[in-house]
């Protein structure tokens, strides 16, 4: 896996462990119900969603390279 | 790059439903609240399966008539990323049914057929992998595939709605399609249906490229 893969994986996944500390999902409820600063929501799905449509594009463009020298 | 439109297109489309569909206004629904935002992602990802799957479906028929390796490896591309978003739908609604019905699985045909279809899905997988990748593993796989497909229609949009069932469109519930889904929801949720069939499609493209350049 190439350095930039690795990285781009670790920083996106690295909130998901955060969330392993609850330890029971009834814990878990009160969260899952609460609402307010969605903007930070928007904004953080927004910075994941650019991170992934940048790597279709980069794969996109390495799959076009390699189909042009054969 | 090749087919730019339709793939900037589905980008955009899929961020269109990642902003709007946090920021719209909804309809005030008892015990979902906020989370009728999910139809934009989860029901999003049921619908752009079918989609892959049929494409798959249609690639196979083209393949018995023409015998073009190149058609075949377009149904398995597209049959891959059917089954991708089948994964993604899969847990997004073990998490949706976990705080809205109580518990991450029921025993309710929808959820049931989704995952048969899902094992059937994967046994196609397994055959085609089963042979010595040859024009023979491959017709048989697509003929598979066209029963697949038939089979995945039977189990995510006959039989749950012959049955009693929690999930919303079958059982006799009404879908999110009468006084549940309004104008504004919906103004969000095709285009998230389009832009997901469109990214879907561009992926199972990257792949297709990908197993024709090994080839």
């Amino acid at each position: 896996m190439s350095p930039k893969l690795y990285y781009l994986t670790v920083a996106l996944t690295a909130p998901l462990f955060a969330l392993a500390q609850q330890e029971e999902t009834a814990a878990a409820v009160p969260f899952m119900y609460s609402t307010g600063r969605s903007y930070i929501v928007v904004a953080v799905i927004g910075i994941l969603f650019a991170g992934i449509a940048a790597y279709l594009v980069h794969l996109d463009r390495k799959i076009s390279r390699l189909e042009n020298e054969k | 790059m090749r087919g730019k439109t339709y793939k900037v297109l589905g980008l955009v489309l899929v961020a269109f439903s990642l902003t709007y569909g946090l920021l719209t206004d909804i309809p005030d629904l008892p015990l979902l609240e906020q989370s009728i935002r999910n139809l934009f992602y989860h029901v999003s990802m049921w619908f752009a399966m079918v989609a892959m799957m049929a494409g798959s479906f249609g690639a196979s028929l083209m393949y018995l008539r023409s015998g073009s390796r190149a058609t075949d490896l377009k149904a398995e591309s597209l049959a891959e990323m059917g089954l991708v978003f089948s994964v993604l739908g899969l847990l997004t609604g073990m998490v949706w049914a976990r705080f809205t019905w109580g518990a991450y699985w029921t025993n309710d045909p929808k959820l049931n057929g989704t995952a048969i279809t899902m094992l059937i899905y994967l046994a196609y997988f397994v055959l085609r992998s089963s042979g010595q990748d040859s024009k023979k593993t491959a017709r048989i796989a697509a003929v598979y595939n066209i029963f697949a497909f038939v089979m995945m229609i039977v189990f995510i949009g006959i039989l749950p709605r012959m049955t009693d069932s929690l999930h919303p469109g079958n059982g006799g519930n009404p879908g999110f399609n009468s006084y549940d889904l309004d104008n504004r929801l919906r103004a969000v949720f095709y285009p998230a249906v389009l832009g997901w069939i469109l990214t879907g499609t561009w992926i199972a493209n990257l792949r297709y490229r990908i197993k024709r350049l090994s080839h």
